[in-house]
């Protein structure tokens, strides 16, 4: 249990066994008044926001949350198989996954976190490398960065890249934002 | 990170200096009392801060009545508190806290001093009667608004606390409901508490069921509390038994009666009025920062 002296923001904490984090903190103290103590809380299955407030006495549940490292395997039917450490097979479904569903690649690393044994999220790293697969052909000679176009890379997943990529070109992605980084020599 | 602000700090100094020239040239004596102290004041929400096996002051209070008693009968004391757990854009554990009481005075004598004292340190610090505070401007010469606590709660949350009391509900409308809705341009002062949240003012002979009690706010912030200090021992201790089983019921550490203070109060006080204004918070407005740990070196943080 956290008391609400605990509460600061980044904390993660647990609602109605619902696991939020914490993205906004104000404490006031009226004159001669208890502590309050306003949150914005942010649920980490739904990502949707809300406004609670805590007084001095209030006892906060501690989310059981733990985070394990996976690497994909491969995709069976609508699930996603993961392995872990002693080889056991995890399998996670399309919705638990997210948008990480566009840069799972064989072998890949993952940091999957769970709340009551149940996976919530999956990390990815910050970069992965992909190949485009299609994009129309740039203006030769030109090198700006700031002029993008659409592209297509492995897997299907499309973003805008700038004018000199290439077919065939190996990029990197920040899984982050979903957004193109550089090109991989 | 730290940051120091060297021409804030220039401000606080002015701002001290000008709180004491404004005490002294009306013939206050400055005291200093016990920073740390056996019996911090019980108050249902006030924590102290353990100091070997005593704690540091979360107020002056109980030590400057004792003056009065021994015969004082004007003075002011600026120093250093220290409160558990608080920390905000408007609080930090260890603060600076002005107080000053007069004999045979009462709630509205404090507020007479108060309004000169805002408008002599302005005028000392800035050279102005309008202070600048973020977004706001708040112009000293517009007269105060004093509005009782039943007229704010009726016309900003809808209920009166005065008929019936209810702490928690109390504590979240204020913040919620009645400080948003204040006006921000002048000085606009809450008066006449429930007495459930009189703390160690004393009742109001018209209306026993509030306290002689105020609170200030320049720009939405609060600034200062004050009381008609409440000077019937029997009462005084009835309160801080009732506070000490409110805290015990609440799991929070219960510090020992000030029996010192009890004492003194039974030699007999006499009718005072007294205040505790946030000298960082004054500062802030001065300064025109919104957060308190710009306007003191090396904060919590």
């Amino acid at each position: 249990m956290f008391s609400a002296g605990d509460l600061r923001k980044g904390l993660k904490i647990e609602i109605e066994g619902h696991p939020y984090v914490i993205t906004e903190y104000t404490f006031t103290k009226p004159g001669k008044g208890q502590s309050i103590y306003t949150c914005r809380i942010k649920s980490m299955i739904t990502g949707q926001t809300h406004m609670k407030q805590y007084r001095s006495n209030d006892k906060i549940n501690k989310p059981q949350l733990e985070q394990k490292e996976l690497i994909y395997s491969y995709k069976d039917g609508d699930m996603f198989v993961f392995m872990d450490d002693n080889y056991e097979q995890i399998m996670l479904d399309e919705s638990t996954i997210g948008d990480a569903r566009f840069f799972l690649k064989e072998d890949i690393e993952v940091e999957v976190l769970f709340h009551n044994d149940k996976a919530i999220g999956v990390e990815l790293p910050i970069f992965v490398e992909r190949e485009i697969t299609h994009t129309e052909p740039g203006a030769r000679g030109n090198t700006a960065t700031n002029v993008l176009k659409p592209a297509t890379v492995a897997g299907g997943y499309e973003l805008n890249v700038p004018i000199f990529i290439n077919e065939g070109d190996m990029i990197k992605i920040d899984t982050r934002t979903g957004e193109y980084s550089e090109r991989v020599r | 990170m730290q940051h120091i602000y060297p021409e804030i700090l220039q401000i606080r100094s002015n701002t001290l200096q000008a709180i004491r020239g404004f005490f002294l040239s009306r013939n206050f004596v400055e005291v200093e009392t016990p920073v740390r102290l056996p019996a911090p004041a019980l108050e249902e929400f006030i924590d102290a801060i353990p100091a070997d096996d005593w704690y540091l002051r979360t107020s002056p209070e109980l030590h400057m009545k004792r003056l009065l008693v021994a015969g004082m009968s004007r003075i002011f004391q600026m120093g250093a508190c220290f409160r558990q757990g608080e920390r905000g854009h408007l609080h930090n554990s260890e603060f600076t806290l002005l107080e000053w009481y007069r004999t045979n005075a009462d709630y509205q004598t404090i507020l007479a001093d108060t309004k000169e004292l805002i408008r002599h340190v302005a005028a000392e610090v800035l050279g102005s009667t309008t202070i600048s505070f973020g977004e706001i401007t708040i112009d000293l010469n517009l007269p105060w608004l004093c509005i009782p606590v039943k007229q704010a709660f009726q016309k900003y949350a809808g209920w009166n606390p005065i008929e019936n009391f209810d702490a928690d509900r109390f504590d979240l409308d204020l913040i919620n409901k009645v400080e948003p809705g204040l006006p921000k341009n002048r000085g606009v002062v809450l008066i006449d508490y429930p007495v459930e949240a009189a703390a160690l003012s004393r009742r109001s002979a018209d209306d026993p069921e509030v306290a002689e009690r105020w609170e200030l706010y320049m720009g939405g912030m609060e600034l200062s509390n004050a009381f008609s200090e409440l000077t019937d021992a029997q009462e005084q201790r009835q309160r801080f038994e009732e506070c000490a089983a409110k805290r015990a019921k609440a799991g929070s550490e219960v510090y020992p009666i000030d029996r010192p203070f009890l004492a003194a109060l039974e030699q007999g006080m006499p009718p005072s009025g007294g205040i505790a204004l946030g000298v960082d918070r004054l500062i802030m407005l001065l300064a025109n920062v919104q957060n308190i740990q710009e306007v003191r070196p090396f904060a919590d943080g």
